[in-house]
């Protein structure tokens, strides 16, 4: 493991040459203050190929600030490139919104400096008992017995409205219910109809319930299943050769 | 010294933090404006002339006494008292754009800064240095921050007026269009 520690250094330099710069646009502006070249007029394709060597070699590839500056000015770049018309009114230099930006980030670095030196000059001087900003007091100790406590809970119980969004509701279908109803139906009559099942008034749970069973005892062999046509009542018949084997 | 100018500089003397004139006032109820801040010059002057270790400074809308510059150091060096944190450069450049375009957007401060500068405002925030001050009319609403008085503490000014003024700036701020230069 001898090669770590030269690539550790590596690493570390590259944070460091990152924490220098606030951003993408702190960059830029190095770049071209490096470089001499005027804001108003910049040679955007070298600025470009500079800017793209720079993220490169700092290993920058997860910051997307940069990269999104990186995309922008490859962006300017093609558009410069593009053929216009001599005397062409209605052409917009592509840079002029990135040169915007970096002369207002400029006047900002400029404030920066200003405002650097008011406080490091402010610091020159201690008020009384210079202290940081106190933090915002604790709230006082509760003093409540168990009576209180109680009733206040209770008032925020019933406050708390019904939930409306969504009910999940189990599915009480009982077809062990409604296979032993059926059973004893069996036992008792030949033949019956689907109301002496479900009754006259049942539920979607309980036609479900009876529909399921009727089907499965069907199956096993049990009964037999009538209807004469499409919606008319279902009849059902008992089946005691096939019950018995 | 005045009475009333012997309770100013009492009152003075009891608070940490920079004390208005209209605070001041509150001490005497027979006392003008005029009377007080005529108080706290009778102060300043005192202080000033009578070879004091301390002077009496006009800081964040308000008076203050602070130790003279010339014992910062010695101040310093024998830890009698902390020197406020530095400012990081994320955090000026934060308070530089908040303070010239206040009320201003968090949306905005990213824009000019090219980074995302939430979590720099979030801490600037924690250190009292700027506020909410209203919501903006757009698209949801955004919280728009301002500078507050301690912001004015920690930079030594009176009041916003005295930061430069923007046209003082070597780098104006909006640059002459370039379109029509290249039409020509």
């Amino acid at each position: 493991m001898t090669s770590v520690p030269p690539t550790a250094q590596e690493q570390s330099g590259f944070v460091v040459e990152l924490e220098q710069f606030s951003g993408p646009l702190d960059l830029l502006l190095h770049l071209i203050h490096e470089d001499e070249v005027d804001i108003t007029d910049l040679p955007i394709a070298k600025i470009a190929d500079q800017f793209l060597a720079v993220i490169n070699d700092l290993g920058l590839n997860q910051a997307a600030d940069y990269l999104e500056m990186a995309a922008r000015l490859l962006r300017i770049k093609a558009q410069m490139l593009l053929p216009r018309r001599l005397g062409d009114d209605e052409w917009e230099d592509p840079r002029a919104e990135l040169v915007r930006r970096l002369l207002e980030y400029q006047q900002i670095r400029e404030l920066v400096e200003w405002l650097g030196a008011a406080a490091a000059r402010r610091a020159e001087q201690f008020g009384r008992g210079f202290a940081p900003e106190p933090p915002a007091a604790p709230p006082a100790p509760l003093v409540i017995d168990l009576n209180d406590l109680l009733a206040a809970a209770e008032r925020v119980i019933a406050l708390i409205p019904e939930p409306v969004l969504h009910r999940v509701v189990p599915r009480p279908l009982d077809v062990e219910g409604a296979t032993a109803r059926i059973e004893g139906l069996l036992a008792e009559r030949a033949s019956f109809g689907w109301r002496d099942i479900v009754g006259v008034h049942p539920t979607l749970v309980d036609v479900l319930s009876a529909f399921i069973a009727l089907l499965e005892l069907a199956k096993r062999g049990a009964l037999r299943v009538d209807q004469e046509g499409p919606f008319t009542p279902i009849q059902i018949h008992r089946e005691p050769a096939r019950e018995a084997r | 010294m005045s009475p009333l100018a012997k309770l100013v500089e009492a009152a003075l003397y009891a608070s940490a933090r920079p004390v208005t004139v209209e605070e001041l006032l509150t001490l005497d109820p027979h006392a003008g404006a005029a009377a007080v801040r005529a108080a706290l010059g009778e102060i300043r002057d005192t202080f000033a002339a009578g070879d004091h270790g301390v002077e009496l400074v006009e800081i964040a809308q308000g008076w203050q006494f602070l130790t003279r510059r010339e014992y910062a150091e010695a101040i310093d060096r024998a830890q009698f008292a902390l020197r406020p944190r530095r400012l990081s450069p994320a955090a000026l450049e934060t308070l530089a754009i908040i303070a010239y375009r206040q009320p201003v957007g968090r949306s905005e401060v990213d824009e000019i800064r090219g980074v995302d500068s939430g979590a720099v405002i979030d801490k600037l925030g924690e250190r009292g240095l700027v506020e909410i001050v209203t919501r903006g009319e757009g698209l949801g609403r955004p919280l728009l921050y301002g500078t507050t008085p301690q912001f004015l503490e920690i930079l030594g000014l009176k009041d916003l007026d005295e930061l430069p003024r923007l046209e003082e700036l070597s780098v104006a701020l909006r640059p002459p269009p370039t379109a029509p230069a290249e039409a020509e």
